[in-house]
């Protein structure tokens, strides 16, 4: 008897798109690798890279231009119907029917595979149990945390076991206790279920669950191999990095990213991890910093970050010069926020949140999805009133002086709120107009602003059009045109690629080194570090404060290596709820 | 895993997704309150606003009646306008003024009595000249049906009174009157909101329901299971059909009890035709659907191509001989022109088979035509 074929064999796989403004995206390009079968592939890489496509083509939703596509021995191209018999397929954003409850759902997807009713049983109550949902089963699917969602969509294409299972990102925008959760299933899955699954993610560190990663970028297939395979790239070139001088770990991160010999450098625990481009530690030029430096284990992401500066485009400059930096004196109180309380209808989204910035501070609000992040965040900008509770935000109490307060700040919010029809320049112009700013200042603020974040050059784009760095930018740099004193960042990182992330966190840096205070929300747990002071969200509660290393003692981990900041977040959050439970 | 369901091929297992789609449908509808609102709410809006908000019953209708050379039989004539509910009589002497009355649109129509009205009358003829203002056509054929009736009932009388037989030369006129014995639109109009609760149902509501999976992602998951592209067009489409026979019979049952219109013509053909007009309905809205692939684009395209056409130019609202011939040259592509047409006739005429049989035999190859269509862009495949 010959072997069963192969689970996914791709060919030269090529994907073009035209988009509605006629340019073409080159989406796939020349893609090959095999999964084995038993086997956790990762397709790894920043948003833009392909990965959805890839997976589209695999499940027979997408025909691919160029390039042979082998699933299970089918041809997907020729027989997508062969294919979508036997695979099971999750979508970034899986198809939940949000007005059935979570039964309807399972008993549509167990009808559309022709599970037999005998066995729906027994199949309904192992998949309810893996994915804690058996005490939700009559919840509408829309009324379910994201992360249960998600678990539900994982649910429903497993109702009948398939014979490949292809995962679209299943972990964005999950709660740091779900995602473990899920990858917790998916490994059970593989290991004593025999599974062969696909999964793509843009967060390195799930990669180090998987047997095998494609690593990806702009259609491209950089690297293969096992996860290890992948860090090694990095071996030798990983060194914790710290001043003599105390220098702040962002601050010093921001000056080593940009050094030439410096292929990696972010915030961690204190110092900061650098991966040099040579086996030895960064030198020119820093004599003066009186840097140490101790060689440490490279991780996936060190890995992932050689293989992607090598193709990644030029990194800019992220320095921001103020041309006149606020004048509130060092170490006020820049934003105050005592007993806040937002109620919708019987929900508290929002349940006696405290805490103060003090001028030139990061502050951090982390929390899962619906943890309360965003409706803070909306009443320290005046855009929703407070419940109860007070807030002051440069010296202005948000309930009687809303218009004097929001002078004072800049706001970036979580989607790209400019007006993607209009230019760059427009956009800018309009902004700046209705900030108040007029003649010979407001021509002044824009060239600063274009100037700044090297804007010049895309400034008759129109700004929809611009790539999503550039973007990001552009939201900041209008955000800054009224030259505020505090400013409110909304998962301003959400869908940026790692270096577009850590470009955003240099230009944080400077502004707050120059006296601006920032306050962000993100999901991105390891960015926390890069905060002077967070605050930990669940529920409306605020569960925990204090420095990135205060919040890293809540953590800890049993097989030795340094507690991360999403340990202790899972740790702060467990915590909690078992001491909700037993009271 | 030895798990081994059924062949994911055989008619039994497609029977099942089919269902399971069918049954999914339902409940989405039974949970959305836009469904609700466009599928009960409306028909019953609707039938009131149709029923007793509007009409097209003139009354008071102004009108100068000018007699050339006046005499008793002109003044008898007169009597017969003047004493009729439906117009109001502004006496003038001369022609040139009536014209002027009618140019600053004081009076809707001008009723002559030509100088040789009595001569010609005493030799058993006689001719009687109603101009009517024609801006609105609605209108203006209304006028004149009233006054060929009004001289028509003058006739009968005079006849009557002298027991002998005059001839007036009537005015013949295509009469959409004609079966409309109590003169009350509502009897005109409630037939003519079916076109409207079926459009509405048929095709504003099924508009939104392939976009809308669009919009939320949910097909591309349901495309990746063995469900094929009929069985989700079969299940967008008969839970909108029962939907839409019982929109019929709430607007049937309504227009019976609340206005006592008739229904000449027979009950299973009414049926018959209207599950025609749902089934071209249904296919133009998923049509429309499966292009847009955007909720509000199709509600905006929809209410653009179907329902504002099906209000306007089906016949329902504005007769379709009176408009000019381009706009006539479109109404032949609607579909709801002859369901209108065939509505009208069932209600208040009958069985006429030269009529319905035409109108149903379109009907059938639009259906066809939709489905067909709607068959073809519902693909599994995401560009």
């Amino acid at each position: 008897m010959s072997p069963p074929p192969l689970p996914v064999v791709l060919r030269g796989l090529a994907k073009r798109f035209v988009r509605d403004t006629s340019e073409t995206v080159v989406a796939l390009d020349q893609v090959s690798f095999r999964a084995e079968q038993n086997t956790l592939t990762a397709l790894v890489g920043p948003d833009g890279a392909g990965k959805s496509t890839l997976l589209r083509i695999l499940a027979g939703l997408v025909p691919p231009d160029a390039g042979q596509a082998e699933v299970l021995g089918l041809d997907v191209a020729a027989a997508p119907q062969a294919v979508q018999n036997r695979i099971g397929y999750m979508p970034q954003k899986f198809g939940l029917y949000e007005d059935l409850s979570v039964q309807q759902n399972l008993d549509l997807y167990a009808d559309l595979h022709g599970v037999p009713p005998d066995q729906r049983r027994e199949i309904y109550h192992s998949l309810l149990t893996m994915t804690a949902l058996a005490p939700f089963t009559s919840r509408l699917a829309g009324a379910l945390s994201g992360g249960m969602k998600q678990k539900l969509g994982l649910a429903c294409t497993l109702v009948r076991s398939p014979d490949l299972l292809l995962l679209d990102e299943p972990t964005v925008g999950v709660d740091p206790l779900s995602r473990r959760e899920l990858w917790d299933i998916l490994r059970h899955l593989v290991h004593q279920q025999g599974l062969t699954v696909v999964v793509s993610t843009s967060y390195l560190d799930e990669a180090e669950f998987c047997g095998h990663t494609v690593v990806m970028h702009q259609g491209r297939v950089l690297a293969e191999g096992t996860p290890a395979e992948i860090t090694a790239r990095a071996a030798g070139r990983v060194f914790l990095a710290s001043a003599a001088n105390g220098m702040a770990a962002r601050s010093l991160q921001a000056h080593l990213f940009r050094h030439p010999e410096v292929v990696d450098a972010v915030p961690e625990a204190g110092s900061v991890r650098v991966v040099s481009t040579s086996p030895a530690p960064p030198q020119e030029g820093l004599a003066e910093l009186a840097l140490q430096f101790s060689p440490t284990e490279p991780r996936f992401e060190d890995g992932f970050m050689v293989l992607f500066r090598a193709v990644a485009r030029e990194q800019h400059s992220s320095a921001i010069v103020l041309s006149r930096p606020p004048a509130a004196p060092a170490g006020s109180i820049s934003v105050e926020v005592r007993d806040l309380v937002r109620t919708f209808g019987s929900f508290t989204a929002v349940n006696h949140v405290s805490f103060q910035v003090k001028r030139g501070e990061i502050y951090g609000l982390l929390g899962p999805n619906g943890a309360g992040k965003s409706t803070t965040f909306r009443m320290l900008c005046g855009l929703i009133p407070a419940t109860s509770g007070t807030l002051r935000v440069a010296n202005a109490d948000l309930r009687t002086a809303r218009a004097a307060a929001r002078a004072r700040l800049g706001y970036v919010a979580q989607k790209f709120s400019l007006y993607g029809d209009l230019s760059v320049d427009e956009n800018l112009d309009f902004f700046a107009t209705a900030y108040g700013l007029r003649g010979h200042r407001k021509r002044e603020r824009i060239d600063w602003a274009k100037e700044q974040f090297d804007l010049g050059a895309l400034s008759s784009l129109a700004s929809g059009s611009l790539p999503g760095g550039y973007k990001q930018r552009l939201a900041m740099a209008a955000a800054l045109l009224h030259e505020p004193d505090i400013l409110f960042l909304d998962e301003a990182t959400s869908g940026a690629d790692p270096l577009a992330r850590r470009e955003f966190w240099g230009r944080i840096t400077a502004l707050s080194e120059q006296g601006v205070t920032v306050i962000v929300t993100t999901h991105f747990m390891e960015e926390a570090e890069y905060c002077d002071r967070l605050v930990i969200l669940d529920s409306g509660r605020a569960l925990a404060e204090g420095s990135p290393a205060d919040i890293r003692r809540h953590g800890q981990r049993s097989d030795g290596r340094p507690v991360t900041m999403e340990d202790a977040f899972i740790a702060i959050v467990e915590n909690w709820r078992q001491r909700q439970e037993a009271s | 895993m030895s798990l081994s369901p059924p062949s994911p091929h055989s008619g039994r297992a497609s029977l099942r997704r089919t269902l399971a789609l069918i049954r999914k449908e339902s409940w989405q509808i039974l949970r959305d309150p836009s469904a609700i609102t466009i599928g009960v709410i409306m028909p019953i809006i609707l039938l009131v606003l149709f029923g007793y908000g509007l009409s097209f019953d003139l009354k008071d209708l102004p009108v100068a009646i000018v007699a050339d050379a006046p005499s008793a039989d002109t003044a008898d004539a007169s009597a017969a306008f003047r004493l009729s509910p439906w117009f109001k009589v502004h006496p003038v002497a001369t022609m040139p003024e009536a014209e002027q009355l009618m140019a600053s649109g004081a009076v809707s129509a001008i009723v002559r009595f030509p100088a040789s009205f009595s001569r010609d009358l005493a030799r058993q003829q006689g001719t009687v000249q109603v101009v009517v203002n024609a801006t609105d056509s609605n209108t203006a054929r209304i006028a004149q049906s009233y006054a060929t009736s009004a001289i028509a009932l003058w006739q009968a009388r005079a006849r009557a009174e002298a027991g002998t037989s005059i001839t007036i030369p009537s005015i013949t006129l295509e009469n959409r009157l004609w079966f409309n014995d109590a003169n009350t639109s509502s009897w005109f109009l409630v037939p003519g909101l079916l076109v409207l609760v079926m459009t509405l149902i048929g095709a504003l509501l099924t508009s939104s329901v392939i976009a809308r999976e669009w919009e939320r992602g949910t097909f591309e998951a349901l495309f990746a299971t063995p469900v094929r592209p009929h069985e989700i067009l079969i299940s967008k489409t008969v839970p909108y059909f029962v939907m839409g026979m019982l929109g019929l019979a709430l607007s049937v049952i309504g227009s019976k009890l609340l206005f006592g219109v008739p229904l000449r013509g027979s009950l299973w053909l009414l049926v018959l035709i209207s599950a025609l007009y749902l089934v071209v309905s249904l296919g133009m809205g998923l049509v429309i659907s499966a292009a847009t692939r955007s909720q509000f684009l199709a509600n905006q395209i929809t209410i653009l191509i179907t329902f504002l056409p099906a209000t306007m130019l089906s016949g329902f609202i504005f007769d379709i001989r009176s408009m000019p011939w381009p706009v006539q040259a479109i109404t032949t592509l609607l579909p709801a022109r002859y369901f209108v047409s065939s509505l009208q006739t069932l209600f208040l005429a009958g069985d006429v088979w030269p009529v319905i049989l035409p109108d149903a035999a379109i009907l059938t190859v639009m259906a066809v035509v939709f489905m067909a269509l709607a068959t073809r862009s519902t693909r599994k495949r995401l560009v």
